[in-house]
């Protein structure tokens, strides 16, 4: 692609190399820990599922949700000091020495018949033949799920062509859900996202079974993704085109829900540390290990991940700070790549979120937008709609989407999260999506091929406003090098909000990784082999 | 059924402002002109349309005509509808709540706060219990602020502290010993299902049964909250949409005098 707005490739090239660097340091970190989450996952993986007996409510405090038994069984590991060897190596010595599956020996430990750890030792070599069965089951599972999309979208006329259209339901009961993303994928949704119920983040295990109780969004759990990706299945067939459903790979379950996500067949995850940490104050330390995982398995089962630069703008602000997200992009491509995820899995975000009021602010939009593209060529990129500058207004808001709209099509932004003309009010009513997907296709269709029409004036306000971005970018992540991500962090310089290193929410669960520890999830799934 | 499109006016409506019958207007004043749009649960056809005028009629709209029907499902079909409204109300029996009658701005807040006082307000501000929104407490606090209106954090004569989102409503409390607050100052940006409201009044709840609720001004703020609500919720002021920074500061400052008798 030439690029329109002349950029400068060695500034690029820099801005790539201080990212890589930064990503490198923070990857050696990453290698030698483990956490809570990551082994729970490990656990999933294996076939633990089900919960045990003991009483845990929910967020409202009135039903018991049971505990999930991936966590009955680390919690036992992390109680006799054992974490650090990891999940698979004490249920693999299981495994050697009573002949049992995983999910027998987690349900022996939560009855408490089984202590891992006073089993007699097997070698290395044992228990990885125990696992071995398992460790080729759970990938096949998810090789086949990944087979079953891609066999679709090729039966149906392959891929999409322009923007996909992205429409949120949030009524916090599955089956509600149900009902909404249908009738949304019937109007022309491509991609639908649950939304998950306020606190669910924070939560340091997944919910069990199909829940009709969320506040603000629907809990995600296997079950739910399970129910709500065969109703897409359904009304893909019907439509001849196929639905994607996107859910949320962060918060402090991060690995968790990519493995569940991985198993029932999800397409789109939001999957971003750099947004825990931020905005839910979520440790730093502790969710770079849990996404390094969790995007090792969105890699394998090619799901697109989205980050969360665009949430940087709903505090910081988006002309003066538009550089943090182009920094914060390269960081996050670079840890994608480390992670094994191809750039065409990288839903990198940003937002079109300056204020009305600033003149030519639309010609910064579309400079930021046509910049992203230029520089991550091959990403599905996110672009989020206005949100901070809805007012109540709904008529002005339906504007403000369409100029969205438009820079969307101008650039060719992938993943459109399509604006709502009712944003800052309440949820989307049925009647709001439909307007906005009428808005959304209307410019779609009449502006298709403008972008290929349109050249920008050299010198011009764009050219000039994507050199200056791309310039302080660089020099950002110039400093961040010297610094290293975590001291960035620690100084507020993403969304002006200062996070510290051993602040925020489940440090407790990060263990050192002792000698002969074993993920051997990781190890095959870094061979690669997910894409078909 | 009459349309009512090529009426410009009806002959006989009375066009002086009388706002004890106060009505809608739309280009002639007593018009009761209105507009809606809503979905009905059914198929887009001729009895549907029928259905959404019976619905328009029963909300008082005289002469209702739908612009738009529009099929969004199957079963789902989405009408505009226009019509007059028969109702009207007495404007001049209307009392309402206002948490100030003229707001400050910040310097003149903080030249208030430095005269009155003589030392900093100190406010403490969450987006309590399970939010994990911060946009409310942010747009308030933030140094930058919202559409033109510098938040407390850049108040000369104000000290503020920004706990963030999913603060327990205890932690809460605790901090707000610790730096001996004058305000705290909560924001509830979830309100489905009436969340907020539970969580408001346990704040307040907890603060009686700690014996604090007189230390402290304690306000509230959110889209959906007005400061009616948030005064029968047992709070001192309420800050709803479009409010800003400048409005909360000059409540606190104002009220803070007050009870000092200062």
């Amino acid at each position: 692609m030439e690029s329109k707005l002349n950029l400068d490739l060695k500034l690029v090239e820099e801005a790539r190399a201080h990212a890589a660097r930064v990503a490198d340091d923070v990857q050696q970190f990453i290698d030698g820990c483990t956490t809570v989450a990551v082994e729970r996952t490990i656990c999933r993986l294996m076939g633990i599922d089900g919960v045990g007996g003991a009483d845990t409510p929910d967020i409202t405090g009135e039903n018991n949700m049971g505990v999930p038994l991936p966590n009955v069984v680390v919690e036992h590991l992390t109680d006799k000091g054992a974490l650090s060897q990891g999940a698979a190596f004490w249920v693999g010595n299981a495994m050697a020495e009573t002949g049992k599956d995983p999910q027998a020996i987690a349900e022996a430990v939560s009855a408490g018949q089984l202590d891992l750890t006073a089993l007699p030792a097997h070698s290395e070599a044992e228990i990885r033949a125990a696992l071995a069965p398992v460790v080729k089951d759970a990938l096949a599972k998810i090789k086949t799920r990944r087979q079953r999309r891609e066999d679709f979208i090729a039966a149906h006329g392959g891929e999409k062509d322009g923007p996909w259209i992205y429409l949120i339901v949030a009524t916090g009961n599955i089956y509600e859900d149900i009902t909404q993303a249908t009738a949304a994928a019937r109007q022309g949704a491509d991609v639908i996202a649950v939304i998950r119920t306020t606190g669910q983040s924070l939560l340091d295990y997944v919910p069990y079974g199909a829940t009709t109780e969320g506040f603000g969004g629907t809990y995600a759990t296997q079950e739910n993704f399970r129910l709500m990706r065969s109703a897409l299945d359904k009304v893909g067939e019907e439509l001849g085109r196929y639905i994607r459903l996107c859910n949320y790979c962060s918060g402090l379950c991060m690995p968790e829900i990519a493995a569940m996500g991985a198993f029932e067949g999800l397409d789109v995850m939001l999957n971003d540390a750099l947004y825990g940490i931020l905005f839910r104050d979520i440790n730093m330390q502790r969710t770079l290990v849990d996404q390094s995982f969790s995007r090792a398995i969105n890699a394998y089962a090619g799901v697109v991940i989205n980050t969360g630069e665009d949430n940087y703008l709903t505090t910081a602000d988006a002309v003066e700070e538009a550089h943090t997200v182009l920094a914060s992009q390269f960081l996050n491509e670079q840890f994608a790549l480390r992670a094994g995820l191809p750039e065409e899995q990288m839903g990198l975000g940003h937002a079109f979120e300056i204020d009305p009021a600033v003149e030519n602010g639309f010609l910064y939009e579309l400079a930021q937008a046509q910049m992203a593209r230029e520089i991550f060529p091959k990403a599905p990129l996110k672009y989020m709609p206005p949100t901070k500058f809805m007012t109540g207004n709904v008529f002005r808001g339906q504007v403000q989407d369409a100029l969205f709209n438009m820079v969307t099509i101008l650039t060719g932004q992938k993943i459109h999260l399509l604006g709502m003309m009712t944003e800052a009010i309440h949820t989307p009513f049925l009647s709001d999506r439909f307007l906005a997907i009428e808005n959304a296709q209307y410019i779609f269709r009449t502006m298709q091929d403008l972008g290929s029409e349109l050249v920008f004036k050299p010198g011009g306000i764009m050219e000039t406003r994507a050199h200056d971005v791309l310039e302080k970018a660089t020099r950002l992540l110039g400093e961040i090098e010297k610094l290293g991500l975590f001291e960035t962090l620690e100084k507020g310089v993403f969304a002006d909000i200062k996070r510290p290193r051993d602040g925020g929410k489940g440090l407790d669960g990060v263990t050192a990784k002792a000698p002969g520890y074993l993920n051997p999830f990781l190890e095959e799934m870094q061979k690669g082999g997910g894409a078909a | 059924m009459s349309s009512g499109l090529y009426q410009i006016r009806d002959k006989d409506l009375d066009t002086t402002l009388d706002l004890t019958r106060l009505k809608p207007y739309g280009d002639t004043m007593n018009d009761g002109k209105v507009q809606t749009s809503f979905t009905l649960p059914v198929k887009n056809d001729d009895k549907g349309a029928a259905a959404a005028v019976l619905l328009a009629q029963k909300m008082g709209l005289a002469d209702p005509n739908v612009a738009l029907r529009q099929s969004l499902d199957e079963t789902f079909t989405f009408y505009v509808v226009y019509g007059s409204l028969t109702h009207s109300i007495n404007y001049n029996e209307i009392v309402v709540q206002t948490v100030t009658d003229e707001t400050m701005d910040m310097h003149e807040t903080d030249e208030f706060l430095q005269e009155r006082l003589g030392r900093k307000l100190v406010v403490i501000g969450a987006s309590t219990g399970t939010d994990a929104h911060t946009v409310g407490i942010d747009a308030i606090m933030n140094r930058k602020g919202f559409a033109g209106h510098y938040g407390l954090e850049r108040y000369e004569m104000i000290e503020a502290y920004n706990l963030g989102s999913q603060v327990p409503n205890e932690v809460f409390l605790q901090k707000a010993a610790e730096v001996k607050a004058d305000v705290l100052l909560v924001s509830q940006t979830v309100t489905q299902k009436d969340v907020h409201i539970q969580n408001l009044t346990e704040l307040i709840e907890l603060a009686e049964a700690e014996g604090v609720r007189e230390k402290y001004i304690m306000c509230c703020g959110g889209a959906r909250v007005t400061h009616a609500l948030a005064k029968e919720l047992g709070y001192d002021a309420g800050f709803g949409a479009g409010t800003y920074a400048d409005d909360v500061a000059t409540f606190c400052a104002k009220e803070l005098a007050r009870r000092l008798g200062k």
